[in-house]
């Protein structure tokens, strides 16, 4: 039973005064996630059949390395802020929305480590 | 988690079945939601039989005739019958709409009546505004400015133009369709305002008179307040008075970022 007014609790602990970032952000790593996607896409289908040696020889030219990041960085962002919202919305429960939120982005962060390293270990790395 | 099922003191029944005269010409089925709070019963919904030949074109005609003359204990909110007060709002025929205003003949088959979604339901008909209303209250809907008012025999001024950026606006009767037929709102009510008073809090950013608008937009500036609406459009969909609430969201978003 709480006495606090209809209106107190409407108004809560006030507005965060933050969520313009958070929402731009994502729509930015949208916009850039369309070519990078198509390129990747485009890129798979033509190298459909190609051996290791031209798989390693494709991924360690600048430009692909270059984008391989590029798509690795705006994708995991992308997914981390996306699924906060996603949290955000259909969990209630406090600590529990937290936790996920806090491990969904764990393994964002992860991921994207992951990704970036992979590139990079085949671009610089021990000649096979 | 969000609840998606409805707890088991609150599961539909089957309830009772009101049948029409014998000489009735033109009988259709009124399925109606009931709960009373004080039969500590779970809801159920009752069916009506109602001759069409002996009642007004809109479904507030037929649920005033059912109160008047089969079951009185019908309960629901009405007022101005001609879609200017907003009380008649509820779900009929899975939509959110008024009640004065929906005509019996667009519906086929039987006439599903049930009280807005996902508000708590006070009796029947009639669900507990008390939060809507307070948040309509947040974001102080009245015009604020610091400038010397005007003398007594003038007014404050506003160009044809800005004037009718008020268009789409203002028609709002605050009657709580649109909210409540949005998923963001069902999940986080009591903290996300909803699209109903989103467009009034716009509809006070835009005009040209008030000069809080820079504190208007910093009110609403959180994930939770604003972010929450997600375009999903149900808003527009069901708007009674066709207004569209997400444009007037987006409209605000696009305010906070063009002052960043």
């Amino acid at each position: 039973m709480s006495y606090r007014s209809p209106l107190a609790r409407a108004r809560g602990l006030g507005p965060a005064r933050e969520g313009v970032g958070h929402w731009w952000l994502q729509r930015l790593t949208a916009i850039a996630l369309v070519p990078l996607v198509v390129f990747l896409v485009v890129a798979l289908a033509l190298l459909g059949k190609a051996d290791y040696q031209t798989m390693v020889a494709w991924v360690s030219s600048p430009l692909v390395s270059i984008l391989l990041i590029a798509l690795a960085i705006a994708l995991f962002y992308h997914s981390s802020l996306g699924i906060q919202v996603v949290l955000e919305d259909y969990i209630s429960t406090k600590w529990l929305r937290l936790c996920a939120i806090m491990l969904v982005n764990f393994m964002n962060i992860l991921l994207a480590i992951v990704s970036i390293f992979a590139v990079l270990k085949i671009t610089f790395g021990i000649a096979q | 988690m969000a609840e998606f099922r409805l707890p088991a003191n609150s599961t539909v029944k089957k309830g009772k079945y009101y049948e029409a005269e014998k000489n009735a010409g033109n009988v259709k089925r009124f399925k109606v939601y009931r709960y009373d709070p004080d039969a500590k019963e779970n809801p159920r919904t009752d069916v009506y039989e109602v001759d069409l030949d002996r009642c007004g074109p809109m479904v507030l005609d037929a649920i005033i005739k059912i109160k008047n003359e089969i079951d009185s204990t019908l309960t629901f909110r009405r007022s101005c019958r001609e879609g200017i007060c907003g009380s008649c709002a509820m779900n009929i025929d899975g939509r959110n709409t008024l009640a004065c205003t929906k005509s019996i003949a667009e519906i086929k088959g039987d006439v599903k009546i049930y009280p807005l979604p996902h508000m708590p339901v006070i009796k029947d008909l009639v669900p507990d505004m008390t939060n809507f209303y307070a948040q309509y209250a947040s974001v102080e809907p009245w015009l604020k400015s610091s400038s010397p008012t005007p003398p007594a025999d003038s007014e404050r001024l506003q160009s044809k133009e800005d004037r009718e950026k008020l268009d789409g606006l203002y028609e709002c009767i605050l009657c709580a369709c649109c909210s409540t037929s949005c998923p963001s709102y069902w999940w986080n009510g009591e903290r996300y305002l909803g699209p109903a008073v989103l467009m009034q809090a716009y509809r006070w950013i835009i005009d040209s008179r008030d000069e809080e608008t820079a504190e208007r937009l910093d009110a609403l500036e959180d994930p939770f307040k604003l972010y929450r609406c997600h375009t999903i459009m149900n808003c527009a969909h069901t708007c009674p008075k066709n207004l569209n609430p997400a444009k007037a969201i987006a409209e605000t978003k696009k305010l906070l970022l063009a002052r960043r």
